[in-house]
């Protein structure tokens, strides 16, 4: 298999990070070589996040090349313009759902489990592994919740 | 079944050096080190703390080697300066129980203010120099560390830059080793290091340094990957990475420990390739010692010694070109809502003042609209910037803002200089009650350990008063009290300080009170709310005010500066 190579990006506060980190989780729990890379040093404090995410049999890089992202995942309409330019030529923006997710859910807080859930449909990792990588991250009493809006994006 | 998990550069780390028996750990916060302790503090079997500055982090650290125990000391790349002056000794003097000194730098400057390389630190101290590429080899490196320190008896500094210490990768947990502790001996020719001593011991890092040079040689992390021989590249650190990602072919000789520099297998790999380039972040650490041993090898362009690099700065290197394109302006940080600092800019920003600051969340006061913050340079320098400033500007034109915990780090000795020296002026300390900008650390003033446990708390009125300030006073309240209190201050011929304590940090205290209401009738379209830069207020497309109430946390900074009454606090 190729690496595959999602990136994510928006604002701080948005669950960015939380994001990543469960489909890193699921990756790795189905058996993948994962590497994820962020900065956050003033992400906490509303500037940008992106994170990026490689898995696959080996991977070297742990950033994206530029325009070799096969999804790109953007959670906030600036970041989305200026982050466009990373995606390769085939490869899969998924910023309108986005658009259609803030109009499905809500509250704000599970935008980013509902984005995982759009992402799954694309991706070759087992629903078990989802679920264990979504119970690993999120608090006991939100899990259902979760598990719920997950679920209704695939 | 075998233990993965998803650690990041800085946690592998940690849990390498747990796994080789460490029994102490000593650290200030700074990104991107920050992690480190706190990772290591969660284990019983360390005692883990967060020193008040890295001079004694570095000191107690490696007292600790001295006692017979395997310890480490971490900080950010700037931290280490602070620590220079014990690092450069205990070179001389050499430890008993492993030492590693881990430094972060932050090559692209992400959370500092500038992006010195240490790797030039190991050439400047004379001590082995080890640099993992990933987070899986951070964790295999840092064992080595300890075994290196000790076969040496020197410290090691272990290299870690913001992209290796934040990258996270699946990696294998191992068992703690227990290591009995080394017996203490007293021996003044190795722990004492006055002159007659001294000089003997640098006769002994001498030698030290050639038998290190031939440990390097041998070591296997230092490795030759030979495939198409028309391209060889010297490499270290993540480069390495980059460089297997876009030249998958070329031949590679790959740089765990480059100093002291494996010379003889540098000659090795650069005799069997037809055109050598050396990929390396940073300043041209390896090009120039290339250089020195007279192989013809291409660098790369000065442009790329500022940032980082990734996969195409890679790719312009190896071709010979200059730096073209450079990071793009994301959306710039601001203070949280609610935060206690804001009140403080606000006034600072109507008195006119010429603020020193320093370093903290507050730097974020710097840029506008708040604009209030007009001097950064290091830890502790508001104070002391300050104390000139008033002296040649006047008493009244300058005032120095620094945070609880950069007053605790390295304030305190710049305000006993205040008074020594007859300095008349004002210093705000801002008490959120924590170390704010790396996450939330607790500190002297907060009286809680990096454990989690109850210590003595350092109060900070007491202190100020007993340094020899004139006037202390705590205040809390709005924007417009406190610029009248730094007026009162700042016309007096006295040294005050000012301890401003609006509420904790938000990171800390994140209770909300409810969003102030806002009627757009009354609304003239000032902007004067807007201008406390609070990501919970905001002008929209056409010029109107609007609230967002789930980001508000209620601190009605905002309402104290309309005055049409088209802001009304939540009662």
């Amino acid at each position: 298999m190729d690496t595959i190579n999602i990136l994510f990006c928006g604002t701080g506060g948005q669950g960015i990070l939380t994001a990543a980190e469960i489909v890193g989780l699921a990756a790795m729990y189905d058996g993948h070589h994962v590497k994820k890379s962020e900065v956050h040093g003033m992400a906490q404090r509303g500037g940008s996040v992106e994170s990026h995410l490689r898995f696959g049999k080996e991977v070297f890089s742990p950033i994206i090349e530029c325009g070799k992202a096969d999804f790109l995942l953007s959670f906030e309409k600036g970041e989305h313009e200026r982050m466009k330019f990373m995606l390769k030529k085939d490869g899969i923006d998924l910023f309108e759902d986005f658009v259609k997710g803030q109009e499905k859910i809500t509250n704000p807080k599970f935008l980013n489990t509902y984005m995982l859930g759009v992402l799954s449909k694309h991706l070759k990792i087992s629903q078990e592994s989802w679920e264990k990588a979504l119970k690993s991250v999120i608090k006991p009493q939100f899990v259902d919740k979760n598990l719920e809006i997950f679920k209704s994006a695939i | 079944m075998k233990n993965y998990k998803l650690l990041s550069g800085n946690e592998a780390l940690a849990q390498g050096a747990y796994e080789a028996g460490l029994k102490f750990a000593a650290s200030y916060p700074g990104t991107p080190a920050t992690d480190i302790l706190e990772y290591l503090a969660q284990f019983k079997e360390v005692d883990a703390q967060w020193s008040i500055n890295e001079k004694v982090a570095f000191e107690v650290s490696l007292g600790a080697a001295f006692a017979g125990v395997r310890s480490i000391y971490s900080s950010k790349h700037v931290g280490v300066n602070v620590a220079m002056d014990p690092l450069m000794t205990a070179t001389y003097s050499g430890i008993n129980a492993g030492f590693v000194i881990v430094t972060g730098d932050d090559p692209g400057m992400h959370s500092s203010q500038n992006e010195q390389d240490n790797r030039l630190v190991a050439k400047f101290a004379k001590i082995p120099l080890l640099e993992p590429s990933s987070p899986q080899e951070a964790k295999k490196l840092i064992k080595l560390a300890y075994e290196i320190s000790e076969k040496f008896d020197t410290p090691v500094l272990f290299r870690m830059t913001t992209r290796v210490a934040h990258t996270k990768e699946t990696v294998e947990l191992g068992e703690r080793v227990e290591i009995v502790d080394k017996p203490f001996e007293k021996n003044p020719r190795k722990y004492v290091m006055v002159p007659a001593n001294a000089y003997k011991k640098h006769i002994d890092l001498e030698e030290k340094l050639l038998k290190m040079q031939e440990f390097s040689d041998n070591l296997e992390e230092n490795f030759i990957e030979i495939k198409d021989k028309k391209l060889g590249i010297v490499t270290d650190s993540v480069s390495y990475m980059y460089v297997k990602e876009v030249y998958p072919n070329a031949s590679v000789l790959k740089l765990s420990m480059p100093f002291p520099f494996p010379n003889k297998k540098i000659k090795e790999f650069c005799s069997q390739v037809e055109k050598v380039v050396v990929v390396e972040e940073s300043e041209p650490f390896i090009e120039e010692h290339l250089l020195q041993m007279g192989i013809k090898c291409q660098g790369k362009h000065y442009t790329y010694r500022v940032g980082e690099l990734n996969p195409e700065s890679v790719r312009d290197i190896v071709e010979g070109k200059s730096k073209t394109t450079y990071p793009q302006a994301g959306r710039k940080p601001v203070l949280c809502p609610g935060c206690p600092h804001r009140a403080t800019f606000v006034a600072l920003r109507k008195t006119k003042v010429v603020v020193a600051g320093d370093i903290g969340c507050y730097t974020l006061g710097a840029t506008p609209p708040l604009s209030a913050l007009h001097t950064t340079v290091c830890m502790g320098s508001s104070v002391t910037i300050m104390s000139s400033l008033t002296k040649i500007l006047g008493k009244d034109k300058a005032v120095a803002v620094i945070g609880d915990s950069t007053f605790c780090h390295s304030g305190i000795e710049g305000l006993v200089n205040c008074a020594y020296n007859k300095t008349k002026g004002v210093i705000i300390i801002l008490d959120n009650g924590t170390t704010a900008m790396t996450g939330a650390q607790p500190n002297p003033a907060t009286g809680v350990t990096a454990k989690g446990e109850q210590t003595k708390r350092l109060d900070l009125v007491t202190l100020c008063k007993a340094c020899g300030a004139d006037n202390v006073e705590v205040i809390g309240d709005s924007s417009a009290v406190i610029e009248s209190k730094i007026k009162e201050y700042t016309a007096k011929d006295e040294l005050s300080v000012l301890i401003v304590r609006i509420g904790l940090c938000k990171m800390i205290d994140r209770s909300k009170k409810p969003a102030p209401k806002f009627y757009a009738d009354k609304c003239k379209k000032c902007y004067m709310c807007v201008s406390v830069d609070c990501p919970a207020i905001f002008k929209d497309e056409n010029g109107n005010i609007k609230l967002n109430e789930n980001l508000c946390a209620g601190c009605n900074v905002c309402v104290q500066q309309c005055h049409f009454a088209a802001l009304e606090a939540a009662k």
